[in-house]
């Protein structure tokens, strides 16, 4: 399983590992969006640190659980991103559709 | 410019494969002694490409996608990565940053983008019914000179 689901108090963690990509990324989202609604978490955060590899499945993955949040008024933070994660992120643009300032996506 | 070395690949358009494809054009040009971040960005421009084909072009039905790659003197890599999919009607607009006929997969529309700032040069050519081909053109900045033209 690339990701691990934590929940303590209102705060679910999804502890990303490896690589995102079209086909990691189903899963995740699937795990993700299955624990968050039956939760309702007030804040999710996505936490990059063990993550070796990302596309823009990765980049879909951030804006469709942004949106999630979004519908059960949470926030989001994105936690953690390897350098070579934030290149993919800025190059893509995210940085300036989403406020995404020190790393911290926010509703 | 003659080629100074060269590979090909087919595999089935399986999702797993995505890996497999982008490690192993990775694993081809380390003869050019690449950084990480050359690593990276080839990496993510074919993981790119390939999965085009796998999600657009073929629709998550299970065909046959092919890369060549190719390396040159001046430490050059040159990649193509094919489909014979449904091809696309519009190149221009669908290069467009954002674009996505494919909102509900949670596609971002951001695959062409990337690969352009991650690479020197991308082509696409494409034929509607017939299918895609993209080619990545990417130079690595030249360090150990002497062993490069093995
Ligand atoms: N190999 C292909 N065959 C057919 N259509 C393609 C192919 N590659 C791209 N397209 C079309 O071009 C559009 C844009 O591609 P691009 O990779 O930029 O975005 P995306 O794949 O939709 O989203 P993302 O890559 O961010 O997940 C696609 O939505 C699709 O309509
Ligand atoms: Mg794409």
């Amino acid at each position: 399983m690339p990701v691990r689901v934590y929940l303590a108090d209102e705060i679910m963690t999804a502890h990303l590992l490896g690589d995102i990509d079209h086909h990691s990324s189903r899963e995740i989202r699937e795990e993700i969006d299955e624990r968050a609604g039956r939760a309702h978490p007030s804040r999710l955060v996505m936490d990059f640190r063990d993550v070796t590899f990302m596309d823009s499945s990765g980049i879909g993955l951030v804006m469709g659980r942004y949106a999630l949040m979004q519908e059960l008024e949470g926030e989001l933070v994105v936690e953690n991103m390897p350098e070579h994660i934030k290149r993919v992120m800025k190059l893509a643009g995210l940085d300036r559709l989403a406020n995404m300032e020190s790393g911290r996506t926010r509703r | 410019m003659k080629m100074t070395n060269q590979m090909k690949l087919s595999f089935l358009s399986k999702s797993v494969n995505e890996s497999f494809a982008r490690t192993a054009v990775a694993a081809f040009i380390t003869g050019l002694d690449p950084t990480m971040d050359e690593i990276t960005d080839i990496k993510t421009a074919v993981s790119e490409a390939v999965t085009n084909c796998i999600v657009h072009g073929y629709r998550d039905s299970v065909q046959t996608v092919y890369i060549t790659a190719a390396t040159y003197p001046d430490n050059r890599v040159v990649i193509k990565i094919k489909d014979k999919g449904c091809g696309i009607e519009d190149i221009e607009k669908a290069m467009e940053p954002l674009y996505t006929t494919c909102p509900e997969g949670e596609r971002a529309g951001l695959g062409f983008a990337l690969m352009q700032s991650l690479c020197d040069k991308v082509k696409v050519a494409s034929k509607p019914g017939k299918g895609t081909t993209v080619t990545l053109h990417r130079k690595l900045a030249m360090r150990g000179q002497d062993d490069s033209q093995e």
